[in-house]
């Protein structure tokens, strides 16, 4: 058998860890030992990994500052959400999840492509300010977008519901302006979120050995010597960018299908939550793939395990964000991390070398 | 030394952190139906917002519950066991709700009073039918929030709102010209406006303008204001939230444009808005079931009793509260519940009585209908002399 190089290794652990972590919490949750307010968080810490994942690739990998991606999200949740409701009564639930699944994903990597088409050949910071924008117009379309389907077809309007000119004993209105889709199925669970955690972590762990992924991180490097020996500088960054949305978009679907409303207000998908999730992947460590899906899990249920703490638990989550970051991020505790973990382990040592 | 000092720190901090999250779980795992020192009691969970933007309306029915809590374990609780009451922030976001939901299923709550904004309330409601839980929303007003048999509502839902001012500005015929601003991106006001439109031809109502802002451009109305005066209209319908029902009558008053106001009860609180002409605010008339000042004793000792415990007056989403936890005494009194009963069986027997109970309660003399929503009559109140006078 062929020796595993450390990188192999190391992606080898992630799997391992996520894998563990989900035969730990079947364990409790068939046992009967785990509360139903933990069972309820295991989705949605399991898909804002999944979306910290996405995001790493972009700003990680590629090196380009994405603001937009709770935008895609959005994309990918609004998306699925309609199939799901217009076929709800029509298919079974397997494959109209697949199905859904595929909808949401596909169109969010045709836009995030479309986006990145203009925006990524320039320099710079452009990308971080377009994808802000987009994840803006995206929400306010949606709030304020009717749509609903009848015998006779799809209806569409910008002005109010009663303008859409439904059918009154066939028609479903779909998406109702700023209250959004209601009454999506509740398909999504934890093994269907662990099994999309774990496949694109292997898409993103296999891309960035790559060939491609070399190119890719060549381009964050410099994006001149990466230019001079002959790597086509937009096709990669497409590449990543577009995989990097098609991610979050995968997210998206989850998140929709996880709670029955969806409405495109700025706490699921506004600027706020595109922070959020760079929050997560600058905890995390930019580039550390790992690293994204333990900050999200913590960083999610940290302020819901704080419950018993009251108002008060808002002030504590903001000091452990900024405890988190001296600890990861400032050059003292990097070096305090050298000198002391590493009597410990010898492999902490070479972690924090590297 | 340095270094043992910050290991130390960090130790006392990781202690002190776990110790609040096993504290947490320790509190919450008291079976249903008892309290945590073993007493048969009834747990009644709410949830809301009380931190984030909408704060003010969580906090309010926080505060509200509270109120009616104590005062029926005063007078000796339901059916002689007493309530414990216990509230969750949810930071109006339905995702953290149905977090909240499952953090109160683990405390062990049988009937929920929330949640307090509507589409929350949508995510909790597939829960609690999903567990069978008797759920009362004090002021979930969208019309799905009732959808299922086991949630009723304590406020007026959104299209009932429009129709009803629609009926009441047609019957009591104070304009025939109707111009209207509204928050698009608000489901309370859209959901307001659309039925609006739908009644006002019934009324004799015709609709000059009806024009849109939304949440991130709410500070300058001008134009919806100068449309609906070229258009004519006397009397502009307002169904918004009271913060920019008050710029929109300064920025009226400004061009020398003054028809009549007409709002629904977000308009509840104007007089209270800080730097604001209250004399602006005068003749301006809306439709809600409650108003502080009221002079009935039930309302003045709850207005007492809320300054006295929270130093602030009482909005109308604490009356709401107020009354969801007394239309579950009323309904719990008359099932002749007990705490030992399941979540389920609580959930049909308060669900057999909610039809038959009537409530006097502050935002007025409340029945129910089996789809859940209340029946009780709207007032109109115009602002005179700074006060609410009632226009009936």
């Amino acid at each position: 058998m062929k020796k595993l190089t450390k990188q192999q290794k190391s992606n080898l652990i992630t799997l391992a860890m996520v894998v563990c972590f989900y035969l730990i919490c079947e364990i409790f949750i068939r046992t009967g030992l785990m509360s139903s307010h933990l069972k309820g968080l295991l989705v949605p810490l399991t898909y804002y990994a999944i979306a910290a994942v996405g995001l790493n690739l972009c700003v990680g990998i590629l090196g380009e500052l994405s603001l937009g991606h709770a935008g895609f999200m959005c994309i990918g949740a609004f998306s699925s959400s309609i199939f799901s409701v217009m076929t709800r009564d029509a298919l079974p639930t397997v494959p109209r999840f697949i199905l859904a699944f595929i909808i949401g994903v596909a169109m969010t990597a045709l836009l995030g492509f479309l986006i990145g088409i203009p925006v990524l050949r320039l320099n710079g910071d452009y990308l971080a300010i377009v994808t802000l924008a987009f994840g803006e117009i995206i929400k306010n379309i949606l709030n304020a977008v009717y749509m609903g389907v009848d015998d006779k077809g799809l209806h569409l309007s910008l002005k109010d519901a009663a303008s859409m000119g439904l059918d009154a004993s066939t028609g479903k209105k779909i998406i109702n302006g700023a209250m959004g889709i209601t009454g999506t199925p509740s398909d999504s669970n934890f093994t269907i979120a662990i099994i999309i955690l774990l496949v694109s972590l292997i898409i993103v762990q296999n891309l960035v050995q790559s060939r491609d992924g070399r190119a890719i991180m060549s381009i964050r490097d410099n994006r001149i010597a990466a230019e001079s020996t002959g790597i086509n500088v937009t096709k990669y960054k497409m590449l990543a960018f577009t995989i990097s949305a098609a991610i979050a978009g995968a997210a998206g679907v989850l998140f929709s299908h996880n709670i029955s409303t969806l409405t495109a207000q700025g706490i699921y998908f506004g600027y706020n939550a595109s922070i959020m999730l760079l929050v997560y992947v600058v905890l995390g460590g930019i580039g550390n793939i790992r690293g994204s899906v333990i900050a999200a899990m913590i960083l999610y249920v940290l302020p819901e395990l704080l419950r018993g703490m009251d108002k008060y638990r808002m002030l504590i989550y903001s000091i452990v964000l900024i405890v988190m970051m001296l600890f990861n991020w400032s050059p003292k505790a990097i070096e305090f991390r050298q000198n002391h973990l590493s009597k410990f382990s010898k492999r902490f040592r070479k972690e924090a070398a590297r | 030394m340095r270094h043992m000092l910050k290991k130390s720190i960090a130790l006392v901090l990781v202690m002190a952190m776990a110790g609040m999250t096993l504290a947490g779980c320790g509190e919450s795992n008291a079976p249903e139906g008892e309290s945590a020192s073993g007493e048969a009691v009834f747990k009644i969970g709410a949830i809301g917002p009380s931190t984030g933007g909408a704060a003010a309306y969580g906090t309010a029915v926080k505060n509200g519950a509270q109120i009616a809590v104590d005062e029926i374990n005063a007078a000796g609780g339901i059916n002689g066991y007493m309530i414990e009451y216990k509230f969750e922030d949810d930071e109006h976001n339905a995702e953290k709700s149905v977090n909240a939901y499952n953090t109160l299923k683990d405390w062990g709550m049988q009937m929920l009073d929330g949640t307090t904004t509507s589409a929350p309330c949508l995510a909790v409601a597939e829960k609690t039918k999903a567990d069978n839980m008797f759920q009362l929303t004090p002021s979930g007003s969208s019309l799905e929030c009732t959808q299922y048999d086991n949630v009723f509502r304590v406020c007026f839902s959104d299209p009932a709102q429009g129709t009803k001012s629609a009926e009441y500005i047609g019957s009591k015929k104070l304009a025939t010209k109707i111009g209207v601003i509204y928050d698009s991106s608000d489901p309370y006001s859209a959901g307001i406006y659309e039925t609006f439109a739908a009644e006002a031809p019934n009324q004799g109502l015709e609709i000059v303008s009806a024009e849109a802002f939304n949440s991130d451009n709410k500070t300058d109305f001008s134009s919806q204001i100068g449309k609906a005066k070229d258009a004519g209209a006397e009397l502009i319908f307002l169904p918004i939230y009271y913060t920019e029902a008050s710029l929109i009558l300064q920025q009226a008053n400004q061009i020398g444009y003054q028809p009549m106001f007409f709002g629904c009860d977000g308009l509840d609180g104007i007089l209270g808005v800080e730097n604001f002409d209250t004399s602006l605010a005068e003749g301006v008339m809306l439709l809600t079931p409650f108003a502080a000042d009221a002079q009935d004793n039930l309302t003045k000792n709850f207005v007492n009793a809320y300054k006295d415990a929270y130093g602030e007056t009482p909005i109308q989403f604490a009356a709401d509260s107020y009354d969801a936890i007394y239309a579950m005494e009323a309904a719990l009194e008359a099932a002749n519940a007990t705490p030992d009963m399941s979540v389920s069986e609580l959930c049909e027997a308060i669900k057999g009585q909610m039809t038959k109970i009537k409530v006097v309660g502050l935002t007025g003399t409340i029945t129910w209908s089996s789809d859940g929503e209340p029946n009780k009559e709207p007032k109109g109140v115009r602002i005179e002399n700074g006060q609410y006078v009632s226009m009936d």
